[in-house]
């Protein structure tokens, strides 16, 4: 069994994306655990490392398309933390892929699903 | 205020390897400001040293704490009990605050996770530049409150140097504004242009001896 992926989901894209992903019948992996967040902007650098510390094999961050964020600049500033979570990562010879960031809408259900099964390939790989 | 960088995670895991239970400690005000050493920094270095640690496979059990000045021995002495509890300490404070706490817990080793760099203030989002030197012996009323011992590369006292680029832009440094540019169109907004022939004797640098020291006048 793969280890577990947290999505911290942006209530107002990610998490009805998920929503209709399950209304839908979308398969996903079963090792997802979401974490409704009022904005992506509200994930901080400490809540990605918390959670690979407790156990998570990835961590998503899941906001609203570019431009489209309800709080303005809460995704833009979300993938700036990723990103430095995943330099913070590597400066330890960790792998920073298992942490990413996505931009969808609400109604992307699919894009959802894929980025819960990218992240979850990387976590899958080999030797890990 | 006081600007800090912080090392390299693998110089800070260097210090902390012999040790299995330490006190990150924060100190709240300039490092926390120049985003090095507050309290969100030293629950993020917290985090790093341990996920670093256990990939080794070896435990690293981390306090962590932030006090509102680590250059205060009463400030620190809070921390009395969780350093009791710990071998060793990272302080992500300037070196002031550093050596504080070493004075203050003499029997801990107390190691510095940051560098510190200049006095200086912000000039944009998480960009800060230095603006003094510590000198001892200030003489911006004639500079037109811009120091050219540390904003001028080449800490001259007597005007430009010759070879200031186009547009006012240091030679050594095309980012960098020339100081004697600034303060020349300072001192001219301010109708003071007749301190630029002031002549400055070369400056005293013994104006502070090392180990620096001021007693306040009691009232």
């Amino acid at each position: 069994m793969n280890g577990k992926i947290v999505a911290f989901c942006c209530e107002n894209s990610a998490y009805p994306a998920a929503d209709l992903a399950g209304k839908l019948g979308l398969h996903y992996s079963e090792n997802l655990r979401i974490i409704r967040v009022p904005c992506a902007g509200r994930v901080d650098v400490i809540h990605i490392l918390k959670a690979l510390e407790n156990g998570a094999a990835g961590v998503l961050v899941l906001g609203c398309e570019e431009g489209a964020c309800r709080h303005i600049t809460g995704n833009t500033r979300a993938k700036e933390r990723v990103e430095y979570s995943s330099m913070l990562l590597r400066e330890i010879n960790l792998d920073g892929r298992v942490v990413a960031m996505f931009n969808l809408s609400p109604n992307a259900p699919h894009k959802f699903v894929k980025a819960v099964n990218d992240i979850g390939n990387i976590t899958a790989e080999p030797g890990r | 205020m006081i600007i800090a960088e912080r090392k390299p995670i693998e110089e800070i895991r260097l210090m902390m390897a012999p040790y299995k239970k330490i006190l990150v400690a924060g100190c709240g005000t300039c490092v926390t400001v120049c985003w090095v050493g507050g309290e969100k920094e030293v629950g993020i270095l917290a985090s790093e040293l341990r996920l670093a640690r256990g990939a080794e496979g070896r435990e690293l059990v981390t306090l962590e704490a932030t006090v509102d000045r680590q250059c205060e021995k009463e400030m620190l002495a809070e921390l009395r009990d969780k350093i009791s509890d710990v071998e060793a300490v990272v302080s992500l404070a300037c070196g002031a605050g550093v050596q504080t706490m070493a004075e203050l817990f003499e029997d801990k080793p107390v190691f510095p996770a940051v560098n510190t760099t200049f006095i200086g203030m912000p000039e944009g989002e998480g960009l800060w530049v230095e603006m003094c030197g510590a000198c001892g012996d200030c003489f911006l009323d004639r500079t037109g409150g811009i120091c050219p011992v540390v904003r001028c590369a080449k800490g001259l006292l007597n005007g430009p140097c010759g070879g200031t680029r186009r547009g006012g832009k240091c030679e050594i440094d095309a980012e960098k504004d020339c100081a004697w540019v600034l303060i020349y169109r300072r001192l001219e907004r301010q109708g003071r242009l007749d301190l630029m022939r002031e002549y400055r004797a070369p400056k005293n640098y013994r104006a502070v001896k090392r180990p620096g020291r001021v007693q306040a006048a009691k009232a």
